[in-house]
């Protein structure tokens, strides 16, 4: 029997598509749903959560965990399946399209290929982690801190034996304490930031008592375990045959370039490093919505008014994907943009009038943010035979041979290197790449002059699918006769 | 001056520079990135329209002298290349079409389904024929900007990238090609190489030829083991399919994507990505264990009898268009190559494809100023 191709792929139509059931998402759909419209929310994770508010394998989930990331996600799954939101999880969305009626979002899922049409999009996709590269970063024992608070936080499993946490931000303490907490070893905390920066930070941080007191929490752990606590050091080099056997530290200035001497070795066998966190923009950048380049919000960044909308009419971003500033921000954000929806597509919103200024950054997670940025001066001390691509195995040196043989924009040295043409399309790689060809371009490590070169250079264009997809899913069973082949090319 | 520094372009002004002419080659991006670096690579004879099969033969043999005379080959592999038919239409579209490309001097034979499966061990078993063709490989397109900028810069061409000309005026004796970044810039000659841009460039000049712009996608997947050693296609034209040393599959055919000529390919058609894909996994079925890494699309240019728009532009002399080569990628060098060899007075060469059976008006509704 034949199957067309149109009826093989089931499709459904809403009124609000959400991509991404974190704390945005999450609370966009529930806010979005009580306004009357209907609304399908799609997420690559077994249950709703998110990153930060990620849920247990059932087997794990003795009930006993009450902290307020687990706190959240539960209220939010709770409530979710209270709902009659229409909530899609284990679905790989691969493309993403516009419409003259709105917008076109295929994904994958369990059952095969599903296609959502709706007027509005709203776009909750989070963050990427980024890593500085240095020598030894792609051996097995190096894994990077959001990704190490997935082992701690959904599997209850230890990184390593004996850990060195490295990096910039709040993950580092967070993740420390969680490791302590399951019984695990620190060697050492190595944190590109010193006293002062966290100094500069306290009046923001205290402007949310509740986590800055979660945070004193976490120090104190610290503290107790007498774990040694490296300020203002970064990580030059992860050593071991076959996997990591020692880390080498080495002091930063002010900057963030490690200097030459005073390097320390600690014995681990694993190191979970995070440099901060990259908005997730792959879906506004596909549509080319308007970005700009905001190194304090994770770099590029959706134009986004008060209320989340973007430069394309019926595209708002919630949460993260808009500017890195934290699980609170994001919630609110979430509700924010389901209202702006509601109220552009005529329905009854729970509350009217929302804002079309800019966005008003929160001061807590603004200042959490900027600890966790990228420091140009960081990159630029890169040794020039690191790994920067992981997935193609391109080096420092040949993104800088590209870029001296003339390759002067980023989608050109991806041309000329192969760098960025992975299963991981760029996520990885590409803040790094832009930030290599800016420094050369601005022939400076100063932060306001790389800026400017980041914003002329743009990043590298986003294409589908998304995320990697088996083509077995994605096609299906079909018989030759039904596959829509177009009329033969001219002789 | 050159304006466009795609493959036709900038072959065009490397053999113009290297044979005594100074040259200034005029590229609104960076080289070689939109057709020329976005394509399959291809470099088939059974994809070839039957006029371009003695450019495509001489392509073939320049890019696998590329190392000689380009200083890089851009990754070309030399390999079989089989099209396939999977119904009675099918064979008979292919068993006709090999006939007409045999007779132009293309070495194609046709395979039984047993034949074709010595050749290609991947392909379905459920083939009717297989056209076979020796001449056959592909390049990785990509690399093409960076092989092209070292031998322009080498031969002493002026390359200006990221140099979008805003347009062209014609003086007493000679052109002059105005951007924002160079300001004017004279010559005696001319060469418009701007692919799906030709249109608005002859434009410049009161020339109206009607260019149709295709959005081709392309699908590639993540490295997997051998699975295939040849380039295969299908009788119709659209499929291509080939896998690179370092394990990725590259399939294209021409499926249709969403985008123009101000724009570029800017989306996927997610049915012509599927179908696209469909029809590669049932020539070689163990494609379905891969997984899609990335799909784009590239624009290609086309007049109205999809035959290239090569030659003198008519009513102004000393100006040339060179452009919408279907399957450029692989006749495009040789083509352009001729196309310098007669500017610079090297004999009769081969016939070209002059644009006058393509205008509408014979008479250009400008003339050069006296």
């Amino acid at each position: 029997m034949t199957v067309p191709l149109s009826s093989q792929r089931a499709t459904r139509s809403v009124d609000v598509a959400i991509v991404g059931a974190g704390p945005a998402g999450g609370t966009a759909a529930l806010t979005v749903r009580s306004s009357g419209l209907s609304v399908t929310l799609i997420d690559e994770a077994p249950l709703p959560g998110g990153q930060v508010w990620r849920a247990l394998p059932t087997t794990l989930d003795s009930g006993n965990d009450r902290s307020p990331d687990r706190v959240g996600g539960d209220t939010l799954r709770a409530a979710l399946s209270d709902s009659d939101v229409d909530w899609r999880s284990d679905r790989r969305v691969w493309s993403v399209l516009r419409e003259d009626q709105g917008f076109r979002v295929d994904a994958i899922g369990p059952s095969g290929s599903e296609t959502f049409l709706a007027p509005s999009l709203i776009v909750a996709s989070g963050t990427h982690e980024r890593t500085v590269p240095f020598p030894g970063w792609t051996l097995p024992g190096v894994t990077g801190l959001a990704a190490a608070t997935i082992l701690l936080k959904a599997q209850h499993v230890l990184p390593g034996q004996r850990v060195v946490v490295a990096g910039a931000g709040p993950l580092l303490a967070a993740v420390t304490a969680g490791i302590l907490k399951a019984g695990g070893e620190v060697a050492a905390i190595v944190d590109l930031n010193g006293s002062l920066d966290w100094l500069s930070a306290s009046g923001a941080i205290l402007t949310r008592p509740a986590l800055a007191a979660r945070g004193v929490g976490w120090i104190r752990q610290i503290v107790s375990a007498r774990t040694p606590f490296y300020r203002r050091h970064c990580v030059i080099a992860a050593e071991g045959d076959t996997e990591l056997s020692s880390v080498r530290i080495a002091p930063v200035d002010a900057t963030g370039a490690p200097q030459p001497n005073g390097h320390i070795d600690i014995a681990a066998d694993s190191l979970v490093i995070g440099n901060g966190l990259v908005p997730a923009t792959e879906i506004t950048r596909l549509l080319r919505a308007e970005h700009k380049f905001d190194r304090n919000l994770g770099g590029w960044c959706p134009v986004l008014d008060g209320a989340g909308r973007t430069s394309i009419d019926g595209l708002y971003v919630a949460g993260d994907g808009g500017g890195v500033l934290g699980v609170d921000a994001a919630t609110v954000s979430g509700r924010q943009v389901a209202e702006a929806v509601a109220e552009d597509a005529k329905a009854p919103a729970g509350r009217s009038g929302s804002s079309q200024s800019s966005r008003t950054l929160p001061r807590f997670g603004a200042a959490l943010a900027h600890l966790a940025r990228l420091r140009p001066a960081q990159v630029s001390a890169i040794p020039a035979e690191t790994v920067v691509c992981r997935c193609e195995d391109v080096t420092r040196n040949e993104i800088d041979a590209a870029i001296s043989e003339g390759a002067d924009e980023v989608n050109q040295i991806k041309h000329f290197t192969r760098c960025g043409m992975g299963p991981c399309q760029g996520r990885f790689c590409g803040d790094i790449v832009a930030e290599l060809l800016a420094l050369d371009r601005a022939g400076t490590d100063d932060e306001a002059t790389v800026d400017r070169a980041r914003a002329q250079i743009g990043s590298w264009t986003a294409r589908v699918p998304l995320r990697p997809v088996a083509l077995d899913a994605l096609i299906g069973d079909f018989d030759y006769a039904d596959i829509p082949v177009p009329p033969p090319a001219p002789l | 001056m050159v304006i466009g520094g795609g493959l036709l372009g900038a072959t065009a002004a490397l053999f113009l520079a290297r044979g005594g002419m100074r040259v200034a080659l005029f590229e609104r991006g960076p080289l070689c990135r939109e057709a020329s670096g976005t394509n399959a690579g291809t470099l088939t004879m059974q994809m070839t329209r039957v006029a371009l099969i003695p450019f495509a033969l001489e392509g073939h043999a320049m890019w696998k002298s590329a190392r000689d005379w380009l200083g890089h080959d851009v990754g070309m592999v030399t390999c079989d290349g089989l099209s396939l038919a999977f119904t009675e239409q099918e064979a008979e579209l292919l068993s006709d079409r090999a006939t007409k490309r045999r007779e132009a001097g293309a070495p194609i034979s046709l395979l039984t389904p047993e034949e074709a499966q010595e050749v290609e061990p991947g392909i379905s078993p459920d083939i009717l024929l297989a056209g076979h063709c020796p001449v056959d490989g592909f390049t990785a397109a990509y690399e093409t900007g960076k092989a092209f900028r070292v031998a322009l810069l080498e031969a002493g061409v002026a390359v200006y990238e990221h140099t979008p000309a805003s347009r062209v005026e014609a003086e007493d004796v000679g052109y002059s090609v105005i951007s924002e970044s160079q300001g004017t810039t004279r010559g005696r000659r001319l060469i418009l190489a701007g692919g799906v841009w030709i249109e608005p460039m002859l434009a410049w000049l009161g020339v109206q030829l009607p260019i149709k712009t295709l959005v081709n996608q392309l699908v590639v997947t993540e490295r997997m083991a051998p699975i295939m050693r040849t380039v295969v296609g299908i009788a119709s034209g659209l499929l291509s399919l080939k896998q690179y040393s370092n394990g990725t599959v590259l399939i294209g055919g021409g499926w249709q994507g969403i985008g123009n000529r101000e724009e570029g390919g800017y989306a996927l058609r997610p049915e012509a990505l599927i179908g696209n894909v469909r029809l590669a996994c049932h020539a070689i079925p163990a494609l379905r264990g891969a997984r899609l890494a990335r799909a784009w699309a590239g624009l290609e240019a086309e007049t109205d009898d999809a035959l290239p728009a090569v030659g003198p532009v008519p009513g102004h002399d000393d100006a040339y268009v060179c452009g919408s080569v279907h399957s450029g990628y692989t006749s495009g060098l040789a083509i352009a190559r001729h196309l310098a060899a007669h500017i610079l007075g090297e004999g009769p060469g081969p016939e070209l494809f002059p644009i006058d059976r393509l205008l509408q008006h014979t008479v250009p509704t400008s003339t050069r100023e006296t």
